[in-house]
């Protein structure tokens, strides 16, 4: 439970950021792509390796890479109808992880697609703190450029593709790095919910950011205790936090937030 | 006055985009200091040249030849739509911001270079506007802005894509004014316009591209004015509909 905690906490500092730059690129969908696309990797990890956390998330990253790649490709080729692409290659690869998890004995689907907060070992604790001190200088390097792109398309940065090649990797280390505690299908929501709250608030990317950072802590320790006082698993209990955060931010919002639009 | 810029050369550019050329064959240079207008109808590859002089867009067959200038030190100030106005940043960042270009992405912004953005702002006439969010700033102040952050970028080639589209007349004769200091400090600049009274009233040279074979020169052998429908224009422009839109 301290471990869950601690690394939910590390967490709860480096995905927000991250998050806040897919809501202002338009790109919230990414991350369900991303989601579901580790779990195919997370599963071939635990059948070559067997049910270790550097196998699995080995196989989460490298599948979260294709599958990023894979989503650029088609964005660029069809042109048209890119957000149908992305829906079609995540559901067929919530459908391949999930029959690749099943085809194997010993290892849990629940577990594995909504977390467990006593599964969090040392190694799992390494990997989102890793996960998380990984993150923070990379991000902070790439945070001018990437500014500039999200802004100005057309801005010379040099090394256009390189910077969001970065981006999109730390996306999928931090979605991979969360699933022992919240599961693939949850460790999104820690990521997204805080930032989509936070632009309810704030009209500055610094002001996003902290407050998402904020609100991902916060939900994370009602989350982790609601889980240890109810008898749910923790990647719920914990993006139910953070969504009901988001639906007050919605109402209550000053910007954009429903009450304001309606007076 | 700075340092003079180089010749900047095309030889039988061709341009693609989704699949097509939009332009095609085309031969001339912009000379040092020249002040041109691109002019055509929509689709005539406009935008697209300015993306190629700018090495944005890699030229499909031919050679653009810069004299050696490094494309980065060549500011394109975009059009109003290809930047995404609801991204949560300040006026005072987004001009700070003309600075990556020539400091590179990693030296800081520092102190100096604000100060400079503040001038630039002033000069625009959004002096004291800074700290407003972008997303609350007018098409005309918007525009204001990028000016103010293409003088801070310095470049000695400037190019303009539909610089006074939706914007009120004030602002357009106060840009304006920044376009003429510009030309005086004998900057190179090529500006995509719609307005011929403006062309003819304040641009020496003219590239009008369109359908047939396009015309580059001094304005007044470009834009020939006949009875009834322009020469040129009568090939630019092939049906009387896009002369009104």
């Amino acid at each position: 439970m301290r471990r869950a905690l601690a690394g939910c906490l590390a967490l709860s500092v480096a995905a927000p950021p991250l998050g806040v730059f897919l809501v202002l690129r338009r790109m919230s969908l990414m991350s369900d792509v991303l989601q579901h696309g580790v779990l195919p990797g997370i599963a071939m990890g635990a059948a070559v390796g067997g049910l270790s956390v550097w196998a699995m998330g080995a196989g989460g990253v490298a599948a979260g890479l294709v599958v990023a790649l894979l989503a650029g490709w088609f964005a660029r080729r069809t042109g048209t109808g890119e957000d149908s692409q992305l829906a079609g290659l995540y559901l067929v690869a919530l459908a391949a992880g999930v029959a690749m998890v099943s085809a194997q004995r010993g290892v849990d689907l629940t577990h594995l697609l909504f977390g467990g907060v006593l599964a969090v070992d040392n190694t799992a604790l390494f990997a989102m703190a890793g996960a998380a001190t990984l993150t923070l200088p990379v991000l902070a390097v790439i945070w001018r450029p990437m500014v500039l792109e999200s802004l100005d398309p057309g801005f010379p940065a040099g090394f256009g593709g390189l910077w969001h090649g970065s981006f999109l990797g730390l996306v999928v280390i931090s979605v991979v790095s969360g699933f022992e505690a919240l599961g693939t299908l949850m460790s999104v929501g820690l990521m997204m919910l805080p930032a989509i709250a936070a632009r309810h608030w704030s009209g500055s990317l610094a002001g996003q950011v902290s407050l998402a950072v904020a609100l991902a802590i916060a939900a994370s320790v009602l989350g982790l205790l609601v889980s240890f006082n109810v008898e749910i698993p923790a990647g719920p209990a914990i993006v139910l936090s953070a969504g009901a955060f988001w639906v007050v931010s919605l109402v209550a919002g000053p910007r954009e937030g429903l009450l304001r639009a309606r007076l | 006055m700075i340092s003079a810029p180089p010749p900047i050369r095309l030889e039988h550019v061709t341009l693609r985009r989704g699949g097509h050329d939009v332009l095609r064959d085309l031969t001339g240079d912009f000379a040092p200091g020249s002040l041109t207008a691109v002019a055509g109808p929509n689709g005539a590859g406009k935008s697209t040249l300015l993306h190629a002089l700018c090495g944005a867009l890699p030229v499909t067959s031919g050679h653009i030849d810069r004299g050696g200038l490094d494309p980065r030190s060549i500011a394109l100030l975009p059009q109003e739509g290809r930047l995404d106005r609801s991204f949560p940043i300040s006026c005072r960042d987004v001009v700070a911001l003309g600075w990556s270009a020539r400091l590179g992405l990693f030296r800081r912004i520092g102190t100096a270079q604000y100060a400079v953005a503040d001038h630039a702002l002033a000069a625009v006439g959004m002096g004291g506007l800074g700290a407003r969010p972008i997303g609350a700033l007018s098409a005309g102040q918007f525009q204001r802005v990028l000016f103010a952050r293409t003088i801070v970028r310095d470049a000695p080639v400037i190019l303009l894509d539909e610089p006074f589209s939706a914007i009120d007349t004030a602002t357009e004769a106060d840009l304006m004014a920044i376009v003429r200091l510009w030309h005086r400090e004998g900057r190179t600049i090529v500006a995509v316009l719609h307005d011929f009274e403006l062309i003819r009233a304040e641009f020496p040279d003219t590239l009008l591209l369109g359908s047939g074979h396009p015309g580059w020169g001094p304005t007044e052998s470009v834009l020939t004015v006949r009875p009834g429908r322009p020469h040129h224009l009568a090939a630019a422009y092939p049906a009387s509909v896009e002369r009104a839109a």
